[in-house]
């Protein structure tokens, strides 16, 4: 037998042994995969196409569903309502997210700082596990307008006292207020995670060139935790456009369409008033409004270089 | 002064009292008060007698210390002596709630963390046709919002006959998320080959070789998507709410959501409230209290959520 034959051989079993060993493997995994396609399948990919379906029809459970073409695309653009949600929920973001992440910076710098404490990082994360349905509840009941105890403590100090959620004006602050409160300890733990994996070495060179603490901070801190940065804010955001429990908890919209974000007023076109094919083109919309705001923050926050 | 001592004054700054130091040691002092307080109100409120909490509105202690709103919310108590206390009359069983919140968060955590275990480990280690591509359409639906899905997800329950039972509660998480798969992917690549091999060579099937060998050195990385699964389906709050508000299948989000609608002498009932939401946090409480190293390391290790 020349070698060549050898060689061809020696490759030809191998060839089928590594494809029996393939189908072997291939079926095992097919079962590993199985459970999870069903469920992506049929609680993921087919709702999503469906939905995009349901948003070109007048579906309202009641009545068979009719294809109607892009016309609660057409509604939505000239519905006041719909642009007071978006409103609304832009105004939200803006209050929640700046002051939410400017406080975070505050805490994890003081933290690190500070202390390496377990305790007070276990502490200060707590508010974010919690429901958001009880967190309403709780600042439900501390700024209630006649007995909270916020308001007592402001009429103790001379201050007028405030129907924190029960005024137009002050409704949606109250609302992003108690949004910062819940979520403002975890976005700060993971900024401290990003400022501990920051080498002691650029600080040393940093002092050793004589930078000051606040140029260091802004020149050499700020860089580096630029792709933490990025990811808390862009997660903040997106989470921040989907807020729901905390209104439907406290405010339902109100006062006066104060706080009728964007998912308040879905779920109420969807659930109240049964306009599913409505209701699904507006989360399309919401759908749409995110994937362009992810993409022009990455793009501006230049997403995942370091400057290290 | 010569230059060698002004040299040593300058790093002298430790006589000085530190101011910085200081206002930053108040600042943590501060933003402890105010995490803590709220939890604090909470359970002074849980703790007051219901008539007392409008009398005494700013004692920082219970009023009256009782455990009658726990009793009341656990239904222990009859509606007119609720009543007669100044509580809600309407028939609040709690308990029911808490049972069913129990259901519903193991069926979910066992179902979703099996299931997405063996996904991800067939993307991580086994060779199937399509393993990328499939891999990426999960990782894309990361980015859809729950809303867009919820509505079509409402639908499909309520054509199954599902809606008001437990099976329609968990059906979307029970057999995936694909962020539960993707973070358990992450720690299966991370898995050294080599055993697994060696038992394989042993004899082992791949499913033994999951089973006996993976699945054991991956327990960490299981129990935290098990507790974030655990915390995120006892939290969750819209999906049960519109698929499940009867009362049978009623969980505690759902049923604080409606308790705080019913408003007995015109303001909400507060200490029976508070006493409801203390029941809903106990749990969150006692997890973090055992396992709140892990969940904090997980935290800063992968940012989850």
């Amino acid at each position: 037998m020349s070698v060549q034959t050898q060689v061809a051989n020696r490759s030809g079993l191998q060839q089928r042994r590594g494809r029996r060993w393939l189908n072997n493997e291939s079926l095992t995994a097919l079962l590993f995969v199985l459970p999870s396609l069903i469920g992506f399948t049929v609680f993921y990919a087919v709702p999503a196409i469906r939905g995009l379906w349901i948003s070109f029809t007048n579906w309202d459970l009641l009545r068979p569903a009719r294809f109607i073409g892009i016309e609660n695309y057409i509604k939505l653009a000239q519905d006041r309502e719909m642009w007071n949600a978006l409103v609304v929920t832009v105004y939200y973001v803006l209050l929640n997210i700046p002051l939410q992440t400017l406080l975070a910076m505050v805490i994890a710098v003081m933290m690190y700082r500070l202390t390496q404490s377990m305790l007070i990082r276990a502490l200060i994360i707590l508010p974010w596990l919690m429901p958001p349905v009880v967190v309403g509840l709780i600042w439900l009941w501390l700024l209630d307008p006649n007995i909270g105890i916020v308001n007592l403590a402001l009429k103790a100090m001379g201050l007028p006292m405030i129907a924190f959620l029960g005024l137009p004006q002050y409704a949606m602050p109250s609302i992003a207020m108690i949004n910062i409160w819940q979520y403002v300890g975890y976005t700060a733990l993971l900024i401290f995670a990003g400022l501990q994996s920051i080498p002691g070495s650029v600080y040393e060179a940093a002092s050793i060139d004589g930078a000051s603490e606040t140029q260091t901070f802004w020149k050499v801190t700020v860089p580096l935790l630029r792709p933490v940065l990025v990811f808390v804010i862009v997660t903040s955001v997106i989470g921040s456009f989907q807020i729901f429990d905390t209104i439907a908890i406290t405010t339902k919209g109100g006062p006066v369409n104060a706080t009728k974000v964007l998912n308040w007023y879905i779920y109420e076109q969807a659930f109240s008033r049964f306009n599913m094919g409505y209701a699904t083109a507006i989360s399309i919309v919401l759908f749409l409004i995110l994937i362009l705001v992810s993409m022009v923050q990455m793009r501006i926050m230049r997403a995942g270089e370091s400057d290290m | 002064m010569t230059t060698s001592a002004r040299v040593q004054a300058a790093y002298r700054p430790k006589k000085a009292f530190p101011w910085g130091k200081t206002f930053a040691w108040i600042g943590m002092a501060l933003l402890l008060f105010v995490t803590l307080f709220p939890f604090w109100w909470m359970l002074r409120t849980a703790l007051t007698a219901p008539r007392a909490v409008f009398l005494e509105t700013s004692s920082l202690l219970p009023v009256q210390v009782t455990l009658i709103n726990f009793e009341r919310v656990l239904g222990l108590v009859d509606p007119q002596t609720a009543i007669a206390m100044g509580g809600s009359g309407q028939a609040i069983n709690f308990t029911r709630a808490i049972v069913n919140s129990v259901i519903v968060s193991i069926l979910v955590v066992a179902g979703q963390t099996t299931f997405s275990a063996m996904a991800a480990y067939a993307f991580a280690r086994l060779r199937f046709p399509f393993r990328d591509g499939l891999f990426a359409i999960y990782i894309a639906a990361l980015m859809v919002p729950g809303i867009v899905t919820t509505i079509p997800n409402f639908i499909l329950v309520r054509q199954l006959g599902w809606l008001n039972t437990y099976a329609g509660i968990v059906a979307p998480t029970f057999l995936m998320t694909p962020f539960a798969i993707f973070f358990l992917r992450q720690f299966f690549l991370g898995v050294n080959r080599e055993v697994e091999e060696a038992a394989r060579i042993d004899g082992a099937s791949i499913w033994g070789a999951f089973v006996r060998v993976v699945v054991p050195m991956t327990i960490p990385a299981l129990t935290t998507l098990a507790i974030v699964t655990l915390i995120g389906t006892w939290n969750n709050y819209l999906w049960p709410l519109i698929v499940g508000s009867d009362e049978s299948v009623r969980v505690l989000t759902v049923a604080l959501g409606i308790f705080r609608t019913q408003t007995p002498q015109g303001s909400p009932d507060w200490t029976g409230l508070m006493a409801g939401t203390t029941l809903a946090i106990i749990p969150t409480f006692v997890i973090f209290m055992l396992l709140g190293r892990k969940i904090l390391d997980s935290i800063q290790f992968t940012g989850f959520k």
